[in-house]
């Protein structure tokens, strides 16, 4: 069976490799914003399985909504939302320099939180929706497959197939 | 979820890592002030007054100064629970150890015994406030992965090197008759074996794949590395104090080996890494790695006593100034630019022209620190061979690498405080 920690952390180690693919790109700027372009889509899609699907199961069953752990983890999306944009604004602006420090920062803010979301948010969150887990999967796999739908990418191109 | 309060913001205030940070080089500083000022003579054994006094600097104020910055930083995160009352532990431990390493090397210097009895104190006090703090907090998380193990591994190691270290301390001062037989070689193997050694392949089992994108360690390395570097420690003392010296030597051996199956495999892991840019990062790790691996090696051959007097100080070149303090170092790039933006954006939010984590030292600063830094461990270890002409050219070289290291860390912090000072003018009511 599939825990929602199995299934999330899927997540972060195809957000690590698309990642790398767009950091690697810098310098080649149209293989950079097409890089940036499917890593984007990617973590903004496992965001949106967090933040539509996940803590809101969390909060509902555990109470725990303001100031509570998926707060703070919303932020940190925040975070993360705005250093796509200044990457995608310096791929735009054939800044190098700008656009690895704002990829370095990323990975940095991304790396922490994926960990604490591993060892302490999904774990809590299994453990909150107790039987409605299997549930909740299918409710995010909809969401990867909402974005197959629009997107061409080789990732949701074997998604969806 | 009943009372299990976890905070994931989890990160202590700024001032409490920084200040451990930014003491750390100034011991470096301090150390190469004592070989520049007695030369080729410290280089004839271990056991020199001048040459404890050096050593101590760095073990104590420079690396375990960092590490006890690091631990307030990353336990929050690593553990999942913050330490509690960081402003009061890094109150405490900061000044302690900050006092107590200079007490220390002012005792061997000076061969003042009531500085020793000072020293231990302020030192006792340092690592029983951080200990406590640490384990407290990853009890209170019931943090049971395997980077909570390994951390409790390498705290269990400091304890052991902490006790060590006093009854070196007793001895010397009290001339006490204690039933520990070779103190002087068992502190510093668990010092460097134990804590220094456990604390760092903790700390680099996740941050090199999370950082660097390789692969992970493999699990057999990960599961048992700590419990048996803890295990060859153990034996290798009873080994010592029994005088069963063919158990002993297994036991070094295995020391040995286990250090440099973990540097090499990190090596390998670092080649397949796939972010493609080669950063100051990765060379610190390289010559960190690589100069682990060579002090594994001369540990294994000094601890069958065939090496010389002078010949054992290399251990303690490569593993202290070559391996250790290469990862502190570079480690510190990474570190401190990353927390100075996560204080900034908290403070600010993205706000148009923040500086991103590049933004705060140029990659040249840092590569021209580096290149010091592999200089002054080269003359170093020149200098093991050729004392006479080379000490005090290693110490410059040792100095000013020190010198560049602490002022690029002044420099990061300081567009910090410029950002942040105006941040707080802007808005008057945030304070």
């Amino acid at each position: 069976m599939t825990t929602i920690g199995d299934f999330m952390l899927g997540g972060h180690a195809a957000c690590d490799d698309l990642f790398a693919q767009a950091e690697n790109a810098a310098g080649d700027w149209p293989r950079a914003e097409g890089a940036l372009g499917v890593f984007r889509d990617t973590l903004l899609e496992h965001i949106a399985m967090e933040e539509e699907v996940l803590f809101p199961a969390f909060e509902d069953e555990s109470g725990a909504a303001q100031g509570g752990p998926s707060e703070t983890m919303r932020a940190e999306h925040q975070q993360m939302r705005a250093l796509l944009e200044q990457m995608a604004d310096a791929a735009r602006a054939h800044d190098e320099r700008r656009y690895l420090g704002a990829a370095d920062t990323l990975l940095m803010l991304m790396q922490q939180h994926n960990m604490k979301e591993e060892s302490m948010m999904y774990p809590m969150i299994e453990a909150a929706a107790g039987t409605r887990a299997d549930e909740l999967i299918a409710q995010c796999r909809a969401i990867e497959l909402r974005s197959a739908g629009t997107c061409t990418c080789s990732r949701h191109g074997a998604a969806t197939a | 979820m009943g009372p299990r309060q976890l905070d994931l913001a989890q990160a202590p205030p700024i001032s409490v890592p920084l200040r451990f940070f930014l003491t750390a080089p100034l011991f470096a500083i301090a150390a190469a002030g004592v070989v520049a000022f007695h030369g080729g003579a410290m280089f004839a054994s271990r056991f020199m007054p001048a040459t404890l006094a050096a050593t101590h600097l760095l073990a104590l104020g420079c690396l375990s100064m960092t590490m006890a910055g690091a631990l307030m930083q990353i336990v929050p995160v690593l553990a999942g629970a913050p330490i509690a009352r960081p402003r009061m532990i890094a109150g405490i431990v900061h000044p302690a150890l900050t006092l107590g390493s200079l007490m220390l090397a002012a005792a061997f210097l000076a061969g003042a015994e009531r500085l020793f009895v000072a020293a231990a104190v302020l030192l006792g006090v340092a690592f029983a406030v951080l200990i406590a703090a640490v384990v407290h907090a990853m009890l209170r998380a019931r943090a049971k992965d395997r980077t909570a193990r390994a951390l409790h591994l390498a705290m269990a190691a400091l304890g052991v090197t902490v006790v060590l270290g006093a009854g070196l301390g007793l001895r010397r001062v009290f001339g006490a008759a204690l039933p520990i037989a070779s103190l002087a070689d068992l502190h510093p193997a668990w010092a460097l074996f134990g804590w220094v050694g456990l604390l760092i392949a903790a700390v680099a089992e996740r941050v090199v794949p999370m950082f660097q994108l390789t692969p992970a360690y493999p699990s057999w390395l990960v599961r048992r590395f700590g419990f048996a570097v803890l295990g060859g420690l153990l034996v290798w003392t009873v080994a010592r104090q029994a005088a069963v010296p063919l158990i002993g030597d297994i036991a070094a051996g295995a020391l040995a080996m286990l250090y440099v199956a973990f540097a090499l495999v990190t090596l390998r892991l670092q080649r397949r890494r796939r972010r493609r840019r080669i950063d100051v990062n990765v060379l610190f790790w390289r010559l960190g790695m690589v100069l682990a691996i060579a002090a594994a090696l001369a540990f294994a051959t000094a601890a069958t006593g065939v090496l010389p007097a002078r010949a054992v100080l290399v251990v303690g070149v490569l593993a202290i100034v070559g391996a250790a303090l290469s990862l502190v170092n570079g480690m510190l790039y990474r570190i401190v630019p990353f927390i100075a933006w996560f204080h900034l954006y908290t403070l600010a939010g993205a706000s148009p022209g923040m500086p991103n984590v590049k933004d705060y030292l140029t990659e040249s600063r840092q590569r021209a620190q580096f290149a010091l830094h592999a200089a002054a461990v080269v003359l170093l270890v020149a200098a093991l061979v050729l004392p006479d002409v080379a000490a005090r050219i290693a110490a410059l070289a040792f100095m000013t690498s020190a010198l560049a290291w602490q002022a690029n860390l002044v420099a990061i912090v300081r567009v910090y405080r410029q950002r942040a000072r105006a941040l707080a003018s802007a808005q008057p009511a945030q304070g």
